[in-house]
């Protein structure tokens, strides 16, 4: 077997800060007083919600009806009453609201009935929608759903487990792998199967040597060949795209997925949670999440999905000087605009900062154009070009130089020895040029209304001006036929009225269009710029 | 509100800038012991008048004067023009030149990171051109006392043509222009060195050492010095080759003038020059170019320095030519192996 690594270009490596967190096991963090259940819990796709307040919900049960092609199912993530069903803040920098169903729980836990899934005999279709009604979402944070992901189940070779974590203080992921290696491996082995794969890779930064003992031991016990990889830690080598190339030297471009490169990834939490769906039916309704950073205790936690996250804090104690609560990584993740914000499936890491910890960034200093960012973009873009177009809103010139390539995974302004949020920088690009695309579709809606409204408007004009044309013929046949005995006038009448109605209809419609490109023609003619 | 990321490397515009100065301390001693220790002086007057000139813009500029000018720039700017100058030039051109560079080829553009031009080659250019016999004036290798120095810097009569020499490309240029002196024979004469120009050997060492500094300190990429140096000795190489006694060697050219102080220091200035590595490839390799061409058929002894200028007008377009691939973005998408490996 090759087992040739590639490399991908530039990437960054920054203080890991795993140990605090990795030694600790998963523990099962308490109920809290409420679970605040967001109906959003897939990228670009709302449940329908299918509970009443007041309602009395078990654990796992369906809360959420899947709606759409992206749409997933959402659960309860334990036993209680539901108390409300309104708009909440959304764990998102944007600190937009978004529905979610509220429980409060009983405290008894108690799980709905529920039963493995026989995958095997209910074939591939079947077992895809039982993920979808099982919430199944990437959790390495994209929420993407799996059900979609896993595609039509032919076309992939390589089936990519991604055990990177290449995030600072992030480490969920790693004690999964240390802790539930084996169930990892046998989710891996259903989505492999799923989508009919060739080749499957697990892919572990080598920061990470219990993980990949772990999971060797695992396929050693499951009597499994598959590949346990490890890769050299390197900022963002846990990036889907950059694992993509490390592990099989694949490039994906911007707007091409894994698969129709014949290669697919999936996270290892996303694997544990496949395993759980099928081999014991139980729908996602916790997950792991790292507490870390400025606190007393750090460590790794199996959380309801809802749990607010200021009652999830005090696990961890932090420190009295935090100033600012991180979700996700300190590179991609975003500092959470309120604290009573539920912990959702993405929710993989929860910092506490301080500005000791993650100092305040320098003042900003003018560009000087020295090209380290450069060096450091794994998308091989030249981050500095793009700020320089990005500044001067010249977002033409910004998409010509790739800005939709841009990951925003964060390795620019790490290095810049001038202190530019470059990030922001294109973040504001992407979004003024969204902005306009999306005037310009409301634009050309308009547009597009208006000129329906001219065409029915002619048209009634028109068939009014028909029905006229047919009442007059009528009128003039009937004078007609009444004055053949007086002859003389009725000579002319023939000529010039048509015969039938239809024929009149044709006439009139004609003389119209003709008048219109007399009315017309000249007027366009003088406003025509003249050679 | 802030936004990821959080965490940031230690570096900033001032460690670049203060490295680049150490980098240039190894060639500042070895001119001060070899050719004399005005060059000392010239810098403390060039310093102090960029230091002021750069804070007078930026208030002017209505700009944080604290954080800009201690991000020593413009020191990096006021180092690189007394170096590029003769030792002895007087006081006030020192001053001048630093101005220039400074206020006109610097703020006026719109300050740091904006500048089209290189200013220390602004300046210099500016002055050769303004002042052409004071900006000839070299003396000999330790041939002045440091008396002497300090008088000439600072006003004195110039009683100039008994204490200076022309330098190793004057006297080439000179010697040559005759039309019967070989190459051989006019570096018999006392301005010559076993290389180039006799004291400037050890110069250019010092500053090679200090390049080599910022090229472990990925402070400059590869690129620039070696198609600096890898042109200049092509060309020159070439038609020593083809007729030796009419063209200077290519360690001639490499060790005389500014060849390795532009080498490593001033063609690297990533504000005024091409960013991509083969845009860097060919930039440098224009400016070796010109340099040779004008010191080998112009009309002035050094040619670095219009190089610069002249190249750097062509940087936007290097730049837009030369633009790298993008991640993804090759021609035939295909698996595994063949352009993926690097």
């Amino acid at each position: 077997m090759i087992t040739r690594l590639f490399k991908f270009h530039g990437g960054i490596k920054p203080d890991a800060h795993k140990h605090e967190s990795a030694g600790a096991a998963i523990r099962c963090a308490p109920l809290p007083s409420r679970l605040i259940v967001p109906l959003r819990q897939s990228t670009r796709a709302t449940a329908r919600c299918i509970v009443e307040v007041g309602e009395k919900v078990l654990k796992g049960q369906r809360i959420g009806e899947p709606e759409g092609f992206l749409g997933t199912a959402v659960h309860a993530p334990t036993s209680g009453t539901v108390i409300d069903f309104d708009r909440y803040t959304m764990a998102h920098a944007s600190g937009l609201e978004t529905r979610c169903v509220v429980i409060e729980p009983d405290g008894g836990d108690r799980w709905i009935e529920h039963a493995p899934f026989d995958a095997d005999a209910a074939g591939r279709d079947a077992t895809l929608a039982w993920l979808r009604d099982c919430g199944l979402v990437g959790l390495g944070g994209a929420t993407f759903p799996s059900h979609v992901k896993l595609g039509k189940g032919s076309g992939v070779e390589t089936l990519i487990l991604n055990g990177a974590e290449c995030e600072p203080w992030i480490t969920c992921d790693d004690r999964l792998m240390r802790e539930r290696a084996d169930a990892i491996l046998a989710g891996a082995r259903i989505l492999f199967r799923l989508i009919g794969a060739r080749e499957l890779v697990i892919g572990i930064e080598d920061n990470k040597p219990e993980a990949i003992e772990a999971m060797r031991a695992a396929a050693q016990r499951a009597g499994d060949t598959v590949r346990i990889q490890p890769i050299p830690a390197l900022y963002p080598a846990g990036g889907e795209k950059q694992l993509i190339r490390v592990l099989t030297g694949i490039e994906i471009p911007y707007g091409k997925l894994g698969a129709d490169y014949g290669v697919q990834c999936f996270n290892v939490g996303t694997a544990h949670a496949v395993y759980r769906a099928i081999a014991h039916g139980e729908p996602v309704v916790s997950r792991i999440v790292t507490l870390t950073g400025n606190v007393a205790h750090p460590g790794n936690w199996e959380v309801l999905i809802g749990t607010p996250i200021d009652e999830l804090l005090p696990l961890a104690e932090p420190k009295p000087d935090t100033n600012r609560t991180l979700m996700g990584g300190p590179m991609m993740g975003f500092a959470l605009p309120r604290l009573d914000v539920p912990v959702v499936k993405g929710s993989n890491c929860i910092i506490s900062a301080s500005p000791t910890l993650l100092p305040p960034p320098p003042i900003e200093q003018p560009c000087i154009r020295c090209g380290e960012c450069a060096r450091a973009c794994p998308a091989e873009l030249q981050p500095f070009e793009l700020y320089w177009f990005s500044r001067a809103k010249n977002f033409g010139k910004a998409q010509e130089y790739h800005l939709f390539d841009c990951i925003e995974c964060g390795c620019c302004a790490y290095v810049c020895p001038a202190h530019i949020p470059l990030v922001d920088y294109y973040r504001f690009a992407k979004s003024e040029i969204w902005a306009r695309e999306r005037d310009k579709g409301a634009a050309d809606q308009a547009r597009e209304r208006f000129e329906f409204r001219n065409y029915r408007q002619e048209r009634e004009k028109e068939e009014k001006a028909a029905k006229l044309a047919a009442k007059a013929a009528e009128t003039r046949a009937k004078l007609a036929s009444e004055g053949d005995n007086t002859a003389a006038p009725a000579a002319e009448a023939p000529a010039t009225a048509p015969e039938d109605p239809k024929k009149a209809l044709i006439a009139a419609a004609l003389a119209r269009a003709q008048a219109q490109k007399a009315a017309v023609q000249p007027r366009n003619t003088e406003d025509a710029p003249r050679p | 509100m802030i936004h990821s990321p959080y965490i940031r490397k230690p570096a900033s515009v001032q460690r670049v800038m203060g490295l680049v100065l150490l980098a240039l301390v190894p060639g500042v001693m070895a001119y001060a012991s070899k050719v004399g220790a005005g060059i000392l002086v010239n810098l403390t007057i060039a310093t102090f008048t960029a230091i002021a000139a750069e804070a007078l813009m930026l208030r002017l500029r209505k700009r944080l004067v604290g954080v800009a000018v201690t991000d020593l720039s413009a020191v990096v700017t006021a180092w690189l023009v007394a170096l590029c100058f003769p030792p002895i030039v007087p006081w006030w051109l020192t001053v001048m030149a630093v101005l220039v560079a400074i206020v006109i080829a610097k703020h006026l553009y719109g300050g740091l990171g904006q500048n089209p031009f290189n200013p220390a080659m602004v300046a210099y250019c500016t002055m050769i051109v303004a002042y052409p016999a004071l900006m000839s004036q070299w003396p000999p290798a330790g041939g002045l006392s440091f008396d002497t120095q300090l008088g000439l810097i600072l006003g004195g009569a110039r009683d100039i043509d008994g204490m200076t020499g022309a330098t190793a490309l004057d006297a080439l240029r000179t010697g040559l222009r005759g039309g019967t002196a070989s190459v051989d024979a006019v570096m018999q004469g006392s301005a010559f060195g076993f290389l180039g120009g006799r004291g400037w050997e050890w110069i250019s060492l010092g500053y090679i050492a200090g390049g080599a500094l910022l090229l472990l300190t990925r402070t400059i990429t590869w690129h620039m010095p070696a198609a600096f140096i890898g042109t200049l000795t092509l060309v020159s190489g070439l038609f020593w080759l083809f007729d030796p006694s009419h063209f200077a060697s290519p360690l001639f050219h490499l060790a005389s003038g500014g060849a390795m102080l532009a080498a490593f220091f001033i063609v690297t200035d990533p504000v005024s020059g091409a960013t991509t590595p083969r845009g860097k490839l060919i930039f440098a390799g224009g400016i070796a170019l010109i340099a040779w061409l004008i010191r080998s058929f112009g009309a002035y002894p050094e040619g670095i320095a219009f190089g610069v200028l002249l190249m750097n007008i062509c940087v936007p377009l290097i730049d837009m030519k030369t633009q790298p691939r993008v991640f993804g973005h090759r021609s035939t998408p295909h698996r595994g192996d063949g352009g993926a490996s690097r």
